[in-house]
This record gives C-alpha cells, sequence and structure tokens, in this order.
C-alpha cells in the first residue's frame, strides 16, 4: 500500500497539477476576453465524454478530440460568417451540448453519473488520471512557455505582433488547442460546469494584486493551489462536490482581493 | 537611388473590402535613410495603405515586396484593456529582446526614462506616444511604420519628436514610413510626401506637392502658401526621386 491508494492524497495531486496550469492559461483567458470561450469547449466537453462511454475510449483523449475539433471549427466560422463573436460561441457551446444529450438519450443501455460529470468527482480520480493531468500539464505548460512571447504580443496588440514578425494567427490557433488539452485533461477533477471558473477566478484574483503580468500568472498559481488545497480539505470534511468547493473557495479569495484593489489604474 | 537600398517596394496595390475600395493603385518605394509621409483626408486610405507595406492584409491587388524583416510598427491606436497589466518596460521587450542599457537609451530618447516602471494604463496620451515610439526605435529596425505618432503630444514635444524621426533615419539609415496631419511640421522634415484620397492624388517631393493642383483643391490654397513658406528655411532642394540637392547660397 502506498500513499497513491489513498484517494484524498491522489486528488491533491491532481489539484495541484491542475492549478499549475489553470494559472498561466487562465490569464490569457482573462486577457483575451476568452471566457465564454472556455464555456465553450467546456461544453463541447460533454460530446466527448458521451462518444468515450460509447466507443470505449479514452476519456481524456476523447474530449480533447471533440474540444480541438469545436475550437477549430470556431476559428472557420470566424473568418466565413458575420455573426457576432458571442452568438457563434452560443451556438456552438448548445449545438454540442444538444448533440451531446441527444446522444446520451440514445444510450439506455449505459449509466453513467452525469453529476461528477458536470460538477467533478475527486473519488474517481485513479492513478492513470494523475499521469495524464502531469504529463498531460507539462506538455501544456511547456508549449505555452515556446509560445508566450508572440502570444503575448498579440494579446496586447494583434497587428503590432504580426507587423512585426510574429505570426499570431499561428499562436492563436496553439493557444485553443492548449485550452482544449487543459479542459481535457481537469473535467474529471472540476467538472465542466465549472472548469472555466477555476480558470478565470484565481485571475481575476491575481489581478488585483499585481502590477506586471508575469506577477500576475505567478499570484494566479498561488490562488489556484490555495483554493485546490483549501477546497479539497473542505469538500472531504463537510462531504461536497470537489469542483463546486474549489471553484467557491477561490471566489472567497477573489472576494478578499478586492480589498487590495489598485483603484487608480 | 542605389537599387540594394530598397526597403519596400509596394506596386499598384489596392484593398476592396465590403463592397468598396479603400485604397487603389498606390505605388510607392521606401528606401534606407528616407522618410515618406502618407498625407490626406480622414478615411483617404492612409492607415490602409501603411498596413499594406507592411503585409497586415492578405487578399490585396497588385503587390507589396518586402526586403527586411527588422520591421518596428507603431499602430494609430494601441489600447490595453485594465485585465492586462502591463509596465513600459515589459512593453519594451514585447516583440524583442532588449538589454537594459538599449531600453534605457530608447526611453531616455524620447524623454520617458522616468516612466519606466509605471503601468501603462497610467501614462497621459502623449507620454503613451513616446513610449510607443520608444519602443518602435529600440532595437535599431531597418524599417520604421509611424502612424500618427505625435497625437497627443504638446507642441514643443512634437517638434522635438519629429525632430528626433529625423535623426533616426538619418543615424540608423532606416526607412521610414509616417502617417501625420501637421503638414507644417511634416513637409519640412520628410523627402517623399504620397497624398491619398482614395488613390495617390499626387506623390513627389514636398515641394512638388505642394504645388500640385489637385493636392490644392484637397487641402486648400492656404497648405500650399504654408509649405512654401517652410521651403525658403530650406539650406537645400530636391531632385525628383526625392534625393538631395546642396543648394549654394
Amino acid at each position: 500500500m502506498t500513499i497513491f491508494d489513498d484517494f484524498l492524497f491522489r486528488a491533491l495531486i491532481a489539484g495541484i497539477g491542475i492549478a499549475l496550469v489553470t494559472g498561466p492559461l487562465g490569464c490569457f483567458v482573462v486577457w483575451r476576453r476568452l471566457s465564454f470561450f472556455g464555456d465553450t469547449l467546456a461544453h463541447s466537453a460533454l460530446l466527448g465524454v458521451i462518444l468515450s462511454i460509447s466507443f470505449d475510449i479514452n476519456i481524456s483523449l476523447s474530449i480533447f478530440a471533440v474540444s480541438s475539433l469545436v475550437a477549430l471549427i470556431l476559428l472557420r466560422l470566424q473568418n466565413t460568417t458575420n455573426l457576432a463573436g458571442d452568438a457563434l460561441l452560443g451556438l456552438l457551446s448548445h449545438s454540442s451540448l444538444a448533440i451531446g444529450l441527444l446522444v446520451l438519450g440514445f444510450l439506455t443501455f449505459i449509466r453513467f453519473d452525469i453529476m461528477g460529470v458536470l460538477f467533478g468527482d475527486i473519488l474517481s480520480v485513479n492513478i492513470n488520471d494523475l499521469i495524464i493531468i502531469w504529463a498531460g500539464g507539462a506538455i501544456i505548460l511547456f508549449v505555452l512557455w515556446l509560445i508566450w512571447k508572440p502570444l503575448f504580443a498579440s494579446t496586447v496588440n494583434y497587428e503590432l505582433a504580426e507587423a512585426e514578425g510574429m505570426n499570431p494567427k499561428r499562436v492563436n490557433a496553439i493557444f485553443t488547442i492548449l485550452l482544449a488539452a487543459l479542459i481535457a485533461i481537469s473535467i474529471k477533477m472540476v467538472g465542466l460546469l465549472l472548469i472555466t471558473g477555476m480558470l478565470i477566478i484565481p485571475c481575476a484574483m491575481a489581478r488585483n494584486l499585481s502590477n506586471n503580468p508575469k506577477q500576475m500568472v505567478v499570484l494566479s498559481i498561488i490562488g489556484g493551489l490555495l483554493s485546490v488545497f483549501v477546497g479539497l480539505y473542505a469538500s472531504f470534511e463537510i462531504n461536497t462536490s470537489s469542483g463546486p468547493t474549489i471553484v467557491t473557495v477561490a471566489i472567497i479569495l477573489f472576494i478578499l482581493s478586492l480589498s487590495r484593489i489598485r483603484k487608480k489604474y | 537611388m542605389k537599387d540594394n537600398d530598397l526597403l519596400v517596394k509596394v506596386s499598384d496595390a489596392g484593398l476592396y473590402k465590403n463592397g468598396k475600395w479603400l485604397v487603389k493603385g498606390v505605388n510607392l518605394n521606401i528606401t534606407k535613410g528616407k522618410i515618406v509621409t502618407l498625407i490626406g483626408p480622414n478615411g483617404s486610405g492612409k492607415t490602409t495603405t501603411a498596413k499594406i507595406a507592411l503585409g497586415l492584409y492578405k487578399n490585396i491587388e497588385g503587390t507589396v515586396e518586402r526586403l527586411t524583416n527588422k520591421i518596428s510598427y507603431v499602430p494609430q491606436k494601441v489600447s490595453i484593456d485594465w485585465t492586462l497589466p502591463v509596465r513600459v518596460i515589459d512593453f519594451m521587450v514585447l516583440t524583442q529582446d532588449l538589454q537594459d542599457q538599449e531600453i534605457n537609451d530608447a526611453l531616455n530618447l524620447t524623454g520617458v526614462e522616468h516612466l519606466k516602471n509605471n503601468n501603462l494604463r497610467e501614462l497621459s496620451g502623449g507620454e503613451f506616444q513616446r513610449v510607443l515610439l520608444a519602443r518602435a526605435i529600440a532595437k535599431k529596425p531597418d524599417l520604421l511604420v509611424l502612424d500618427e505618432p505625435v497625437q497627443g503630444v504638446d507642441f514643443t514635444g512634437e517638434v522635438e519628436l519629429y525632430a528626433l524621426i529625423k535623426k533616426i533615419s538619418e543615424t540608423l539609415q532606416c526607412g521610414i514610413l509616417l502617417i501625420s496631419h501637421d503638414l507644417h511640421v511634416v513637409m519640412s522634415a520628410t523627402d517623399y510626401v504620397v497624398c491619398l484620397n482614395g488613390h495617390v492624388c499626387c506623390s513627389g517631393t514636398p515641394v512638388a506637392v505642394a504645388q500640385n493642383k489637385e493636392y490644392k483643391e484637397l487641402f486648400g490654397e492656404k497648405s500650399s502658401q504654408l509649405l512654401s513658406l517652410y521651403e525658403h528655411e530650406h539650406d537645400h532642394v530636391h531632385d525628383s526621386d526625392g534625393n538631395i540637392v546642396k543648394e549654394v547660397k
């Protein structure tokens, strides 16, 4: 028997892994005003979960494939239609949700815990999930580190970055894929309804306390880690779902950070 | 003009978007050490032309050849969202790697070294333009595209910054594409002027353009008198290629 047999310990390791990735990615989500986009990807994850169960493929892989597909369809639609961004996101978000639920209706022979998919389930985190979270997370962070400069430059000013040879279109697409990958590895832990909260709330807290981008990323990671530690402990003690508890702790941290807000900006 | 001095060659370029031509039939060359200025009324296609030269549009008419990768751009408008905390020093290294010394020198040149650790959102409009310019010149580019670089800068600062732009083009031998509304200041420091009004309405040396009939129609008789007034202060004239020919007084 090792400590990895303890479900609470496994959940903690999983949570740490996820918080390390949601911090930096979440900052870009906030900076680029992509929170609704994160929601859309997360909603499409339900279809990924259902496909994974019906065809017996790896759940993270399946979510990653569906979310990436939705992201790429979005990038394509942005160039071919004149619909506003939020309408496009709503269209994709709810069509993937509807299709997911429809397919679920057909699959009467399987029973699965939909609450676990929506809100996360720490009990179900096994050693394979830990490997996926940490290996996937390491790859996401490495790629983000590689594209950091052009991604940040195109976040500040797209045309300036393009004029000075940074290829913002490519890094935007890569970033989108990273977001899909993050959702794929964290659904089990946080749940698809709350992953956007985990992405943006610690970053919103960090913004209140920081005055430069690197500092904001570091504080987001710290905020995420704190939310995971306190949230997991609380969910264990008071017997609540892990996802909502972690996000609630993040909200409390955000409210506390409001007292330090730098109003002068 | 030597061929190897050429930085950008825009040939018969135009952009058709949403059912109309934003700009059409633009020809211009940017060469090392020379300032090309785009003038024209609002909506005449100045910014569009600059972006065509930078290669920011994919579906253009005509051709653009860029013979350098060391390009710096000062866009007309840069807005920084509150959610994005960026200090001046973070902004300086946005697209480039710089030594501390290079950052300090560039900020010093545009007179904003003291604002180095300030957040971009704390800056006034004029200060922000100076930071934009400092960032653009910090890495000594071959080509500098400046879209109304002195907007919001006070009058003395404006004269100073135009003098600085002129100095940069001479000392770094970089080509500059400048967009401006300040006819009188610009014309005195420019080698070649392209006057736009949806198409190239006239182009040439400042003196030639000022005497052009279409230019007078566009900007009024007064503006061409204004230019000839400035011409008297020159110690040189330009030939038809925009090269400086010293005039013996």
